[in-house]
């Protein structure tokens, strides 16, 4: 049990680490405008699959994270993503056997909500970004989480 | 079990503490980092660090694209190198031209301006710094430089490419500073315009190749190809650094101002290397601070002067306070 935990643990960091690097890796403008938010897929993922290994805190940590990689306000990306983690951990039995289909209509709504929640603190903060650019992560990133939760199923072992 | 903290902790628990608790005490969190990140800045110092820490893996993301730019660099011909040294040399030969001309004028200023000695030039030193290519966030104009507070580098310190105006530090960390472009909606750079002296503000648009200036009035006198220099208020630029040329004037009937584009002179879509400039606080077109209503650093002729003692201004006409408390009280007689 120690063992499998502590395993799982491991594989979780690891793909954490990636899909870190790819949310901040330097892309071409028009590919930069459409890269889906990959750390924020990827906490769904392991709060959908094994809501124990990380849970809510892994969702706070990695907000914090990706807050001080983009220079936002300290706790604005934490806050929205530990939101998104609850819902996520709180509903992951029934998001689990949903198909796949279904799920990525689920993530829509969940990255649409996370953009929602720094689109509000952004103009509490006072610099609000209008643009309709924003938004866009939303759908890319619900498109490729069919994809997304194949390759994370496989590095965590299942199947 | 005890080294992965709380969340294996719960795992070893079966069902562990209910999700709805440590959500609470993780948006609580975060609220109360938001709070003491805006107000106050009580997490300057943390952040230094956190971005500290950020930066190996920041220059790991950026290491392909550096390497890249090694390789090109390397694997240029040699006619390439030729021409673009003769076209170097070309330049160069121009730009003495114009600095020996600008000596004299220099000079000629400071003779202007009273001044026994010729002025030292406003720039005090400079130091380059390269680009690292990592993503910060799309949406805004910023760019992260591989020089920090080791290097001396500080807050709000002019960043500039062989062009113009380029940008200033917002937040040094040890060994990297994240540079807010002029082109970055939340920035704004006081600018006068050349032709005419205007002053106003251009502030940034989120666009890489436009500025706006928002505050000028229908009826101002400004021309597309007009220069815009800096206006050294604001207290980061010092005066009559070219920022931008003026693309676009519209005059929209029911707006009571003009609406202006203007495109920055400094190469902002392809940077690799960027100037990081410190200016002398004492010469008269040094940024001029205003914080609090004092104006301590900047041209010294501009601050506050101990007003002549009044013995020293004549009045032959009238007769003396002392003499008639009527008069005196009047504030018309004098």
């Amino acid at each position: 049990m120690m063992e499998r935990t502590q395993d799982s643990f491991g594989r979780m960091l690891l793909t954490v680490i990636v899909a870190l690097v790819l949310s901040v890796l330097p892309l071409p403008d028009w590919l930069a405008a459409v890269r889906p938010a990959f750390l924020v897929l990827t906490v769904m993922y392991w709060s959908i699959a094994a809501p124990r290994a990380g849970g809510i805190g892994l969702g706070f940590f990695c907000g914090l994270a990706l807050d001080v990689f983009r220079g936002a306000v300290l706790g604005q990306n934490a806050l929205a993503l530990t939101a998104i983690t609850y819902v996520a951990v709180r509903e992951h039995q029934k998001i689990r056997l949903k198909p796949s289909f279904q799920q990525a209509l689920i993530m829509l709504g969940a990255l649409i909500v996370y953009e929602f929640i720094l689109f509000a603190i952004d103009g509490w903060t006072g610099h609000p970004i209008t643009s309709p650019r924003r938004w866009l992560h939303a759908l890319t990133g619900a498109l490729i989480w069919p994809f997304a939760a194949a390759v994370l199923d496989r590095v965590r072992g299942a199947h | 079990m005890a080294v992965y903290g709380a969340g294996n902790y719960r795992a070893s628990q079966g069902r562990g503490t209910a999700p709805g608790f440590s959500f609470t005490v993780y948006a609580v969190l975060a609220i109360v980092l938001m709070v003491l990140d805006r107000r106050g800045g009580w997490l300057v110092q943390a952040r230094y660090y956190l971005s500290g820490a950020a930066y190996p893996l920041q220059l790991a993301v950026s290491s392909p694209a550096q390497a890249w730019h090694w390789t090109q660099a390397a694997l240029t011909a040699r006619e390439t190198l030729e021409a673009q040294n003769a076209a170097l040399l070309t330049r160069d030969r121009a730009l003495s031209l114009i600095l020996m001309r600008f000596e004299a004028l220099t000079r000629e200023n400071a003779e202007l301006r009273g001044l026994r000695d010729a002025l030292p030039a406003v720039a005090d030193h400079w130091m380059a710094a390269e680009v690292v290519d990592v993503e910060l966030n799309g949406l805004r104009q910023r760019l992260l430089v591989n020089r920090g507070a080791h290097n001396g580098v500080f807050r709000g310190q002019a960043v500039m490419d062989n062009y113009g105006v380029l940008g200033q530090t917002t937040r040094v960390s040890p060994w990297s500073s994240e540079v807010i472009l002029v082109t970055d909606p939340e920035h704004a750079i006081p600018v006068e315009i050349e032709r005419t002296g205007i002053h106003t503000i251009a502030v940034g648009t989120g666009d890489p190749d436009s500025l706006a200036l928002p505050y000028l009035p229908g009826n101002a006198d400004v021309k597309p190809g007009d220069l815009l220099l800096t206006s050294g208020l604001g207290g980061v630029f010092p005066q009559g650094y070219p920022v931008a040329r003026i693309a676009e004037v519209r005059h929209d009937a029911v707006q009571p101002l003009a609406q202006i584009r203007a495109t920055p002179l400094a190469h902002l879509a392809a940077l690799h290397e960027v100037t990081l400039v410190w200016f002398q606080d004492s010469h008269p077109a040094a940024p001029v601070r205003l914080k609090n209503g004092e104006t301590t650093s900047g041209n010294p002729a501009l601050q506050r002067q101990p007003a002549p003692p009044l013995e020293l201004l004549p009045l032959p006409h009238l007769p003396r306070l002392t003499a008639a408390p009527a008069t005196a009280s009047a504030p018309g007689a004098k």
